[in-house]
């Protein structure tokens, strides 16, 4: 049974829905990329999950539970955790509060998932005691993950991870993310860097105008024709 | 030394105290105003309402032939703080929360606090009538003078029971607000919130507990604030309202959403309208052989009664210079 499932999920802000029959279906042990052009409802995908838009139709499954239009602090306990695109940490904490809040409904003791944080982290250590919005955006995704990743989820997912990040930084994240992932988290994430995510994706999903378009493992999806042609810039 | 002495006395002390007051009223308006992102018009009336709630209790005790023997109004203080909050919390749920649940412009909820302010004005008016009374139930104020002969002064430093009990009330809130907000897990997530409301939403921040949590501080110190205010001028329904403008304007200057900011803020603005109004005759008395003019009887920059032109004076600088607030604040 996969770990999240998304059948025919329809849903948007109250207007005309945006998304029009999603189906994503995800495994812990998966890393999920879900690409398409602009406005094709990739973060809104997201976003439905996560409970920040209205879910009027499919349903939303994880852990076999039904989940949609839950609200995040019903979430977060039950493995899920979302790192936004942008605002993605608290400037005017440090890094170290950044990552408690990310423990926030914890109860117990999560000074071990503090120390596997930073131990992936290392320059996080660093700054524990500086304000998040001091950093570098390459930095700043790395408190946002490390802060998503406190709740001990089984699902991480992220919004373009790799958005206005530096080339070096781009190839960091990414290799992050599969560290991450083989440490037990699943991953779920959308990507503008579309080839360049594709390549570690065991599932990728091609969205265009709410709907799957292709589905496939990452390296199937590149070596399709059409979807390069389309999708991937030839 | 008198002068020096003088100069304690009318703005050292009375600064110092109002600037408690001010600081107090400015952390709940910052407050609220990082978490639910309006201005609340009404925190004036509820600081009026904490200082009636105490002065109720108080009757009640004074009443039953209880005598305590430091006014009345501090050792009932925590129980009104209690009240004040619960009915806080209650405005926020029949008022405000339903129009939040509605995603309404901020500007609504602002026009709603005004609705609060006024509606609350008219509950106390019918319950204790629009007349002044005392905080000072069958009490008399005790002072403490401190003499100053030792360093060649005739006058003593005389401040009263209730001012020191004021101060250090302040002191005791105060710090106890900054550990709470960077030691406590709640605190946190509270400045979180204030930070960035829709990622401390997806952090599982329960954010209504935050939301309460908010009421409770910023009502239970506008009571501390309200009665601190009825004890240093007297108890009146429009007690708190007419001093909305400089406690706004601290939290303004301070940067709104930061409570440092609204403390320091709160000083400035109760300094600056004393250093106004006060009279600097008194002190310059001595130089008056070297002045080449004479001293008028009442050299003050501002009359009294335009005291508040102070507070409206500084904020408009501190939009023209820096808009965000001394501390950076939050400028949406």
């Amino acid at each position: 049974m996969a770990l999240i499932e998304l059948k025919h999920v329809v849903g948007g802000y109250g207007g005309a829905p945006i998304l029009n029959g999603v189906n994503i279906a995800i495994e812990q042990s998966d890393i999920g990329v879900i690409v398409g052009p602009n406005g094709a409802g990739k973060s809104t995908t997201l976003k439905a999950i996560f409970g920040l838009l209205k879910v009027t139709g499919g349903t939303i499954e994880f852990g076999g539970e039904d989940v949609a239009n839950s609200l995040p602090d019903k979430l977060v306990p039950k493995g899920l955790s979302f790192v936004p695109q942008e605002k993605n940490v608290f400037t005017s904490m440090t890094v170290e509060e950044n990552l408690e809040m990310g423990a926030f409904t914890r109860t117990d003791d999560f000074r071990d998932t503090m120390r596997w944080v930073y131990d992936m982290f290392p320059v996080l250590a660093e700054k524990r005691r500086q304000p998040a919005g001091e950093l570098s955006g390459g930095q700043r995704q790395m408190v946002a993950m490390g802060r998503a990743l406190m709740s001990k989820p089984k699902l991480l997912m992220l919004d373009e991870p790799s958005a206005g990040l530096s080339p070096r930084y781009v190839i960091e994240i990414f290799e992050t993310i599969v560290r991450v992932n083989k440490e037990g988290v699943g991953i779920l994430m959308v990507e503008q860097n579309a080839r360049q995510a594709l390549a570690f994706a065991s599932k990728g999903f091609v969205l265009a105008s709410g709907q799957n378009r292709f589905t496939g493992t990452g390296p199937e999806l590149i070596a399709d024709p059409e979807v390069a042609k389309s999708f991937l810039g030839g | 030394m008198d002068e020096l002495i003088f100069f304690i006395n009318r703005v050292l002390i009375s600064g110092t105290v109002l600037g408690s007051i001010y600081a107090l009223g400015a952390i709940g308006i910052t407050l609220v105003f990082g978490i639910l992102r309006f201005a609340h018009f009404a925190h004036g009336d509820m600081m009026t309402m904490g200082a009636f709630i105490g002065f109720c209790i108080a009757s009640i005790l004074a009443g039953m032939g209880i005598a305590t023997p430091i006014p009345i109004a501090f050792v009932v203080l925590p129980l009104a703080m209690v009240v004040t909050a619960a009915i806080a919390l209650g405005i926020d749920k029949g008022f405000y929360a339903p129009l939040r649940r509605r995603g309404v412009p901020s500007v609504t909820l602002l026009i709603a606090s005004i609705g609060v302010t006024l509606m609350m004005q008219g509950l106390i008016r019918l319950f204790f009538g629009s007349g002044t009374r005392s905080l000072y139930i069958n009490e008399t104020k005790e002072i403490f003078r401190i003499d100053m002969s030792a360093f060649g002064g005739s006058r003593p430093i005389s401040i009263t029971e209730p001012q020191v009990l004021m101060i250090a009330v302040t002191v005791v809130l105060v710090l106890a607000l900054h550990f709470f907000l960077t030691r406590s897990r709640l605190g946190k997530a509270m400045r979180a919130m204030s930070d960035n409301a829709a990622l401390a939403q997806v952090s599982g921040i329960n954010t209504a507990l935050v939301v309460r949590v908010t009421w409770i501080i910023a009502g239970s110190l506008a009571c501390v604030a309200g009665t601190m205010l009825a004890l240093d001028v007297a108890l009146m329904p429009d007690l708190a309202f007419n001093i909305v403008l400089p406690i706004f304007a601290a939290a303004i200057v301070g940067g709104l959403g930061h409570v440092y900011g609204a403390i320091v803020g709160g000083f400035l603005i109760a300094f600056a309208e004393t250093l106004a109004v006060f009279n600097w005759t008194s002190i310059l008395r001595p130089l008056t052989t070297w002045l080449p003019f004479d001293l008028p009887a009442n050299l003050a920059l501002v009359p009294t009664e335009y005291k508040l032109t102070v507070a409206f004076v500084i904020l408009v600088i501190t939009l023209l210079a820096r808009p965000t607030g001394i501390f950076k604040g939050i400028s949406s």
